[in-house]
């Protein structure tokens, strides 16, 4: 079977500066391949090289095709969401609007049924939906960042840091969502978050950045046993 | 009391006007950052179209629509041929990049067009009318707001019920997430700077039966604009109309009981000063807090 997206030798940096020194990995079709390590390593840099948001060299192929020289609109167009560090809100616009922006490639007339499906799985948005982003909780713009992503009805989605500054509770209910999305859809993802526990407990294959370099790489249960991870990036 | 009724309504009318122009610097900055200050000029080399559509024997309103895209078709070009070209240039260059687009349309109309002052057919007059509240107003000045009113309305539509207006939004506001998304920001941007040039050239075919067209009709007409989107708040398109009507309002009582028609520019100047100093947000506006 071959790889939803495949990345040989990426390179990436910003200015002068490499932050990413030649690195390697899959998402299957359907697949879940988190990429872990400490602050620095390079994680959000690889979300962001995947997505043409910053100058990158090597090979990336989404669905068999090359897309390490395409635009950011046009990686997006082919079916990659990325719900950036920060969630990318527009903060000033309705959750509604937002919605609506999500699918905004889409000319098909099965949006509203989408979003009324999203919904489902996002409850708490349902009675904000006139609402500013802005005023959302910070959990709850995570939420609105996750659903926007998925009405573009998207094969891969990135995912950064979806635990980021939010209470435990909030974190186990946007993961067991992540869970669902991923049973029910089929669409790969590949996870960046600081959380290793959570993020091995919902992945398939598992990287540890470090430095820029893949310092580990397999299946999530093998670098979940891996000794040494357990003792950086667990803690037990 | 009956000068003071007749002094607001009219001012009405033209802050109508200001209006127009204010939102389209507004659309132009909210997504640039940068102030079209030929914007006006833009506007009146556009009526200078219309002019001469309507000379060569097209019916008004044929001339005024196809003016209008006309107008769409040249802010398009604008950006894409030149400011897009300066997106990573220094405020300060910009500012140079557009005053020379000022004095390029500006000049352009007068080489084309002719200097002398010309009148500008409108609409609405010769209808035997006679106007409205007992002809305080113009048949022209009730025309011509009511049109502006039409368009500010069809602009808030679009803005809010359309998908491009909403990307246009979006990529104004976080153009990096649009980007992820899948908006063409470029696009958008380049029709941004189309809609704004629309919108400038509703305007001057609006003011020109009033003020007589010529290459430096708008001169005035965008300070004006520019005081009227400033009051209301630079990054406010709601905001910047009620400035453009106030604005029009306070021109049209000032000139007439406070400093006299010679003076009333100065009004506008007075504004803007008052505005930057008092409150820089506008009064509609967001006040923005950078992390340093």
């Amino acid at each position: 079977m071959s790889a939803l997206l495949e990345v040989r030798g990426l390179r990436a940096g910003y200015g002068a500066g490499e932050v990413l020194h030649g690195i390697d990995f899959t998402v299957a079709p359907g697949g879940v391949t988190a990429l872990l390590g400490a602050n620095g390593a390079g994680k959000t840099t690889t979300l962001r090289a995947v997505c043409g948001l910053l100058r990158r060299a090597g090979e990336i192929r989404f669905d068999g095709a090359r897309i390490e020289a395409a635009a950011t609109e046009d990686i997006a167009r082919r079916g990659v969401a990325h719900v950036p560090e920060g969630r990318g809100t527009f903060l000033e616009l309705s959750v509604a609007e937002n919605l609506r922006l999500g699918a905004y490639m889409r000319r098909d007339r099965g949006v509203a049924a989408d979003i009324a499906r999203v919904l489902d799985h996002f409850p708490q948005l349902a009675p904000r939906l006139r609402q500013q982003a802005g005023t959302l909780s910070g959990g709850e713009q995570q939420m609105l960042a996750i659903a926007r992503a998925l009405l573009a009805r998207p094969r891969l989605l990135l995912l950064d840091e979806p635990s980021f500054g939010l209470a435990p509770l909030v974190v186990q209910q946007i993961f067991a969502i992540l869970r669902a999305i991923r049973a029910e859809s089929g669409i790969g993802i590949l996870l960046v978050e600081q959380d290793a526990s959570l993020a091995l407990a919902l992945a398939d294959q598992a990287c540890i950045l470090d430095a820029g370099r893949i310092a580990l790489a397999g299946p999530a249960a093998t670098v979940g046993r891996d000794e040494q991870v357990r003792r950086v990036y667990l803690g037990y | 009391m009956v000068g003071l009724l007749h002094q607001t309504l009219s001012g009405l009318a033209t802050g109508g006007v200001y209006a127009s122009l204010a939102l389209a610097l507004v659309m132009v900055h909210r997504s640039t950052h940068h102030l079209n200050f030929a914007q006006g000029e833009m506007a009146t080399f556009s009526t200078y179209i219309a002019l001469m559509l309507i000379q060569a024997g097209l019916p008004y309103w044929v001339a005024f629509a196809l003016t209008v895209v006309i107008a769409f078709a040249l802010g398009v070009a604008v950006e894409r041929l030149l400011m897009q070209r300066m997106a990573r240039a220094s405020p300060l260059a910009v500012v140079g990049v557009v005053i020379g687009l000022l004095l390029l349309f500006n000049g352009l109309s007068g080489w084309l067009f002719g200097f002398t002052i010309k009148q500008f057919p409108s609409p609405f007059e010769g209808n035997g009318g006679g106007g409205a509240f007992g002809g305080m107003v113009s048949d022209h000045e009730v025309g011509m707001t009511a049109v502006t009113i039409a368009v500010l309305i069809a602009m808030s539509l679009f803005f809010r019920m359309t998908k491009l207006g909403l990307a246009m939004r979006a990529a104004a506001l976080n153009p990096e997430s649009s980007r992820l998304l899948g908006i063409r920001v470029g696009a958008t941007l380049a029709a941004g700077w189309g809609v704004a040039a629309g919108l400038g050239a509703i305007a001057g075919m609006m003011v020109a039966p009033i003020v007589f067209l010529d290459p430096n009709m708008m001169a005035g007409v965008l300070l004006y604009a520019f005081a009227g989107a400033l009051l209301g708040g630079i990054d406010n398109p709601a905001g910047a109309v009620a400035g453009g009507f106030a604005v029009g309002v306070i021109e049209n009582l000032g000139g007439a009981y406070l400093v006299g028609t010679e003076l009333k520019l100065t009004l506008a100047l007075v504004i803007i000063a008052t505005v930057l100093v008092v409150r820089p947000a506008g009064l509609f506006g967001h006040v923005t807090v950078r992390r340093v």
